[in-house]
This record gives structure tokens, sequence and C-alpha cells, in this order.
């Protein structure tokens, strides 16, 4: 059983504390291309952006195997100056905007911190604070002197944590996925040709993996994500049975969700793999979501497809919490199916 | 003047919620002991540093008449959270003092444990449909907002306890402008601004005793300035407080840009006398200065101290914040300067009949 010990918690850290918000991803894909260089028999970067990597297989045609994890995250473009530090912004991806007010934030290339503010709950009215803030009312704020760019990407200012069981972060929605993807290309099996899309833009449409589905035409494909767990309590102590998933309880197996239903054939190898290998598992909750499995399935043919996350609390929030624990299974989960795949789990 | 910014990162750095301002107070003691004749502490907590003036007769003991005395009061409790209960690990929590609930999602905060551990949380705002009807949509009341601390249920509920702390996280971070934001700045910015006052006396003659005052539970109940206004009963006394900044969503006659300069109070809270010592002082040393218009209340320890025993001058200084009350809260430092330098400026220049001038028209 692979682990998660120091080097791959700094790794982690450093995925998650980078800048790469959809549509600019560099920050992590320096990342990527610097950790999957030493392993890979080919590393290219496509035409928008995504790492695209191969590690040959044994023998003559082996199973060709596609495994997608998002380098980017949701955030923010600056779109206007309104002058002494205070700049304009629009949302990039699905970001509640109850979560942006009182925050800081960093601002391009070199993390410049910002805040967004709100007014002082002195100068507002009871029924003013019955109401959400709208983004249209927000700004960064660089300070009086602060400069920026229109167009540059921002995102939480929120740095990475190990608490106890858990890690804290921004960003864990995918950098758990491409940390996963570069240990198992560390410890690539031998019995498939293993196909990694570090892809870009799923936020906003799952758009990288669905020229990356095109450029390997893989006999199955893998997306490695990271799904809400929505497991709090419910507020009158009524049972709460629309969780998704629950943090704790292992990697999530989709069976269906917005943009695919997931192949059964993958879906029960995983949880045969799971069950004979003594590795903890749950199924996500059908239904809503989506991950790059949706863009790849459609691909050329067609490819069968399954997703497997990470479960993460607090979605594109400036603190996600995810489980070390899960993030072991997956990983093992996801290393010992693969080691296990033959030809016949997608005959025709 | 010596760099102010490593010691006020370092008391915005440390726990002092209204009520609990031990650790804070602990900082500000230490800092402020070298630059006193004598420090104590009130029954409820404050810090009183007395730094006494210089003898009329020029030999201090044989100067037997009390002098007159200024006492400056610069609150060092913060507002924050309080637990109120705890579901599956899950930490629900009420508010000390003023919070707008509308800030509080995805913010890092501390709890205060009982177990004595700091443990690293965030709040988080819970699914729709967990809440009651109509509860989850639009901004979420603070009761149904709960604490994350990453830690199982079993490992939180044998650290935490109904009625443990918990306050804002931010990390203090220097911003362009020569600003400082992070949480409760407001007051610690002007704790340390008291602290520059205190340093400019140590070269400055001035006749006056002047009572340096670190208040407590200024923004519960003013408590700490009623009780130790009373105790000292100074001859004036000045607050020395945030103002609000211009920023997104405040405008208007009630903001103040940041690093353009400090404001004086107007208002019931303040005798007209000593806001025209101020202004006149300011004018002289050339720091720039604002009327901060006071219809009723000041909202500051000014409102407390001008009520004790028979009554004491008052007099409102202020400093301009943006976001005040939230966790990024913002000053400009060399306002913060300003203030420390204006009050040093205005202490030495009562002369010791200063107070008979103080006369209602």
């Amino acid at each position: 059983m692979l682990s998660i010990g120091k080097p791959q918690i700094n790794l982690l850290e450093k995925l998650c504390n980078a800048l790469s918000v959809s549509g600019a991803e560099g920050e992590v894909r320096r990342i990527v291309l610097e950790e999957v260089k030493p392993y890979a028999d080919e590393v290219k970067v496509d035409a928008l952006g995504s790492v695209l990597v191969r590690k040959n297989g044994a023998g003559k045609k082996p199973l060709r195997v596609l495994l997608d994890a998002h380098m980017d995250e949701v955030g923010f473009m600056i779109v206007a100056d309104d002058g002494e530090g205070f700049f304009q912004f629009e949302v990039v991806g699905g970001i509640d905007p109850r979560h942006l007010v009182g925050k800081q934030v960093i601002v391009g290339k070199d993390h410049t911190i910002g805040v967004i503010g709100a007014k002082p709950i002195h100068l507002t009215t009871p029924e003013e604070r019955k109401h959400a803030i709208d983004v249209d009312a927000m700004r960064i704020d660089l300070g009086p002197e602060g400069k920026a760019s229109a167009g540059e990407r921002a995102t939480f200012a929120t740095k990475f944590k190990i608490v106890g069981p858990s890690i804290m972060s921004k960003s864990i929605d995918d950098r758990i996925g491409v940390a996963i993807l570069i240990e198992l290309l560390k410890n690539a099996p031998k019995n498939i040709e293993l196909c990694l899309s570090f892809s870009v833009q799923e936020e906003i449409g799952l758009r990288g993996a669905k020229v990356a589905g095109y450029y390997f035409n893989p006999d199955l494909a893998i997306a490695v994500d990271s799904t809400p767990s929505r497991d709090l309590p419910d507020f009158d102590g009524r049972e709460n049975y629309t969780y998704n998933t629950k943090l704790g309880f292992g990697p999530a197996i989709y069976m269906a969700n917005s943009s695919t239903i997931d192949d059964p054939r993958l879906v029960k190898f995983l949880e045969e793999t799971a069950i004979k290998n003594k590795i903890p598992y749950q199924f996500r909750q059908p239904g809503g979501g989506g991950t790059n499995a949706g863009a790849i399935q459609q691909s050329r043919a067609g490819v069968p497809v399954v997703s497997v996350s990470v479960p993460h609390r607090y979605t594109h929030s400036p603190v996600s919490v995810s489980r070390v624990e899960d993030w072991k299974n997956t990983l093992n989960l996801l290393h010992t199916a693969l080691n296990n795949m033959t030809p016949e789990l997608v005959k025709r | 003047m010596s760099d102010i910014l490593p010691f006020l990162k370092s008391i915005i750095s440390v726990s002092g919620l209204s009520g609990f301002e031990t650790p804070v107070a602990n900082l500000i003691e230490k800092k402020w002991t070298p630059l006193v004749d004598q420090l104590t502490r009130s029954r409820l907590g404050s810090i009183h540093g007395l730094k006494k003036g210089r003898s009329t007769t020029g030999i201090r003991s044989a100067d037997k008449s009390p002098r007159p005395s200024v006492l400056i009061a610069t609150h060092m409790d913060a507002i924050g959270l309080m637990v109120s209960r705890i579901v599956d690990g899950f930490i629900y929590v009420t508010n000390i003092g003023g919070v707008d609930s509308r800030v509080l999602p995805g913010t890092p905060v501390l709890v205060h444990a009982s177990s004595g551990e700091d443990l690293y949380g965030v709040v988080v705002l819970p699914p729709a449909n967990l809440l009651p009807d109509g509860e989850g949509s639009g901004a979420v009341a603070l009761k149904y907002l709960m604490v994350d601390t990453g830690l199982t249920p079993s490992d939180v509920s044998k650290r935490v306890k109904v009625g443990d702390r918990v306050a804002f996280n931010t990390e203090p971070v220097e911003i362009a402008g020569g600003c400082v934001s992070g949480h409760t700045l407001d007051n610690r910015a002007s704790v340390a601004a008291l602290t520059i006052c205190l340093e400019e006396l140590q070269s400055k003659s001035h006749v006056w005793d002047v009572w340096a005052l670190a208040s407590v539970q200024e923004e519960v109940s003013f408590g700490g300035s009623y009780t130790s206004t009373f105790e000292l009963r100074p001859t004036i006394a000045v607050a020395l407080d945030m103002t609000f900044g211009r920023g997104t969503g405040s405008s208007g006659y009630q903001t103040f840009p940041l690093g353009k300069g400090i404001t004086l109070g107007i208002g019931p809270s303040v005798h007209p006398h000593l806001h025209k010592r101020f202004k006149e002082v300011a004018d002289r040393i050339e720091i720039p200065v604002d009327n901060d218009l006071m219809p009723e209340h000041s909202s500051t320890d000014a409102d407390a101290m001008q009520l004790i025993a028979e009554g004491i001058p008052t007099m409102v200084v202020s400093i301009p914040q943006r976001y005040m009350h939230t966790p990024v809260e913002l000053v400009s430092i060399k306002d913060i300067q300003r203030a420390g330098r204006l009050l040093a400026e205005f202490i030495a220049s009562l002369e010791a009949d200063f107070i008979e001038k103080i006369i209602w028209e």
C-alpha cells in the first residue's frame, strides 16, 4: 500500500497554495511539469495549456488508461480599476458570493495581498443585514496605493494546513486529484499504458479534458476529483440523508452525475477491488454535480468512464476540509485497481 | 519615531476578546512598563500606566499639591465569538460585540479551547436543506453558522466547552500605501498610537500627569472605561479609537480617507475647548485633521467617561479604518503615528491652569 508522508503532504501544500484560476493555470502547470518529467515517457503541454503525460506499459498493446485531474480552481478576474486601490472583479467558476466579504485574497503573479471588505456593521441597518451582499457591490482592496491590471487573476489567500486528521485549505478541489495522479505516475503500474491529463478549465465547463480525451484516445478513463461532502448536522436534529458523501468513509465512487452515467463495469470493478483489498470506499449519492468524465466519455467514438473523488466539505470556499485517510485510500484504490486492470474489463 | 509595526502585529496576533483580555494585556504591560512611572491593573483587568508630570516648582518632592491629570483611553478588547453548543463536533457560536454574520462564512478562526489549546477552525455555511425553511438562502443568521476544526467529534468534545472563545484568525499583512490589514485593529491600532505617545513623552516636558488606560470590555459595555475613570478620576479624558474609513459600501460624512490624517470629534461627547486645543496643536505641528461629526453618541469610551462622578470633560480622537469589525480591517500606519504624536504634543501643551480656562460660553 502506498502511504502519505511528508513529501506527499509538502507537494499538496505547494499545489494548494498556488494561484491557478481557470484559464490561467501557469503556477500549477509549472509544479506538475517539474514533478512528472523524471518519470514520464512523454510530456506535452497542449493547445489549451493542459499537461499531458504518458508512461508506456509492458507488452505489445497494453490497456490504455487515462486518468484526469484538473489543475484549475475557481477564483476571480480583476476587470476594472476604480482608483485608490479599489478593483472591480468578476467571479470565475461557481463561488457562493456569501463566502467573499471579510476575506484576504491574493492577486497576480506576485500574490499581492488584498482584502474584500464590507461596510462596518455600525453603518448597516438590521434590514440590510438580512440580505447577502452582491458581488457587484464588492471590491478587492489592495490598499490606497495598490496596483493591479485588468485581466489579472485572484483567489482566496488562505494557506494550506494539516489539522489533526484533516487537510484545511483552499483548492483541495482538485489539487488533491493532481497530487494523486503525480503519485500514481511515480508508482506506475507496468500492465497498462498510463495516460495522465492534468487538465485546464474544468470549473468553467470541462474544457481541457474534452481535448485531452481526444488526444489520448484511451480504452477507459477515470476522472479523479474532489466531491462535496455535506455531512453536517441538521439544525433541527433531523437525520441528514442528503450528505452526498461523508468525510472519513473513503474514496467516493460515482454511479451517476449530471453529465455522465458511470460505466457499470468500472464501478463494479472499483467496488470489488476495494472489498478484496480492504480499502474503505463509499458511493457518492447519485445525481447533480459533474466531473471531467462527462467530457471524456464523449470524445471520439466514446470512452468508458468512471469518477472517483476524495470528499471535501465547503466546496469553492476559502477553506475546504478533507481527511488525509480519504486521500490515502483514494490513492490506493486507484493504484490497486490500475495494477489489476486487464483488457477484459472493457471488452465489447 | 520607533517602528511600531512589530508591536502592533504582536498585539493583533494574540487573543483578547471582551472580558478575556489577559493575553493581550500582558503584552501591553510589558511594552508600557519602561515608559511609565507606575503600572497597575484595575479590578476588571484594565491597565493603568501613570507617567508623572513635571512639578511646577521644578522640585518634585517639594510639590505637595496634586497635579492635574489627563487620561488617554484605548480599549484593548476585541469583538469575536463564543461557543454556544456543540453538535457532532461542529461548534455553534454566538457573538461577543458587534459582528455582522455576513462576513463569517469561510473565515479562519482560532477556538481558545478549555483544554488550553488554540484550535484552528473555519466558520462554515451549512447547506440550505439542513436549515429551517427559508433560512438557508440570502444572509444566514449567526445561530445557524458553525465552526469546523477539522478534528473528529470525540476530539472536539474532549477539548471544547460551551463558553470557550472563538477569535478571528486573519494573518496581519502589510499592504500598499503603508497600510496594515488584519482583525482587531479596532482598537489595538489605538493602543499602538498611545504607545507612540508614551515614547514621545520620554523626551518631552509635561506638567500634567498622564494616565495611559488600556480598557477592557468596550465592545460590550464600556465596562473598563466606566470603572477605571472612576478609580483614576482624571481632570480630563480622551478616547482614542477607530473611525470609519471611506471605502466599499462606506461613504458620506461619517467616513474618512486612509492615510490622509486623523479625526477630532464634534458632538455631545466632546468638550468644545478640548477640541479647540487639539485643533490648535494639530495645526501647529502640521498634522492633518478632519472633524468627525457625532450628533448623539461617539460610540467610544468617551461616552462612558464623561458621566463619571461629577462629570469629566472628554474628547474623541480617531484613526480612520476601513471595514471595521470584519476580519480584514485596514488602517494606515502613518495615521497611527500621527495620532500618537498629536496626543503627545497635546499633553505637552497643557499648562498648569488649563482646566480653569475650560469654561462654557
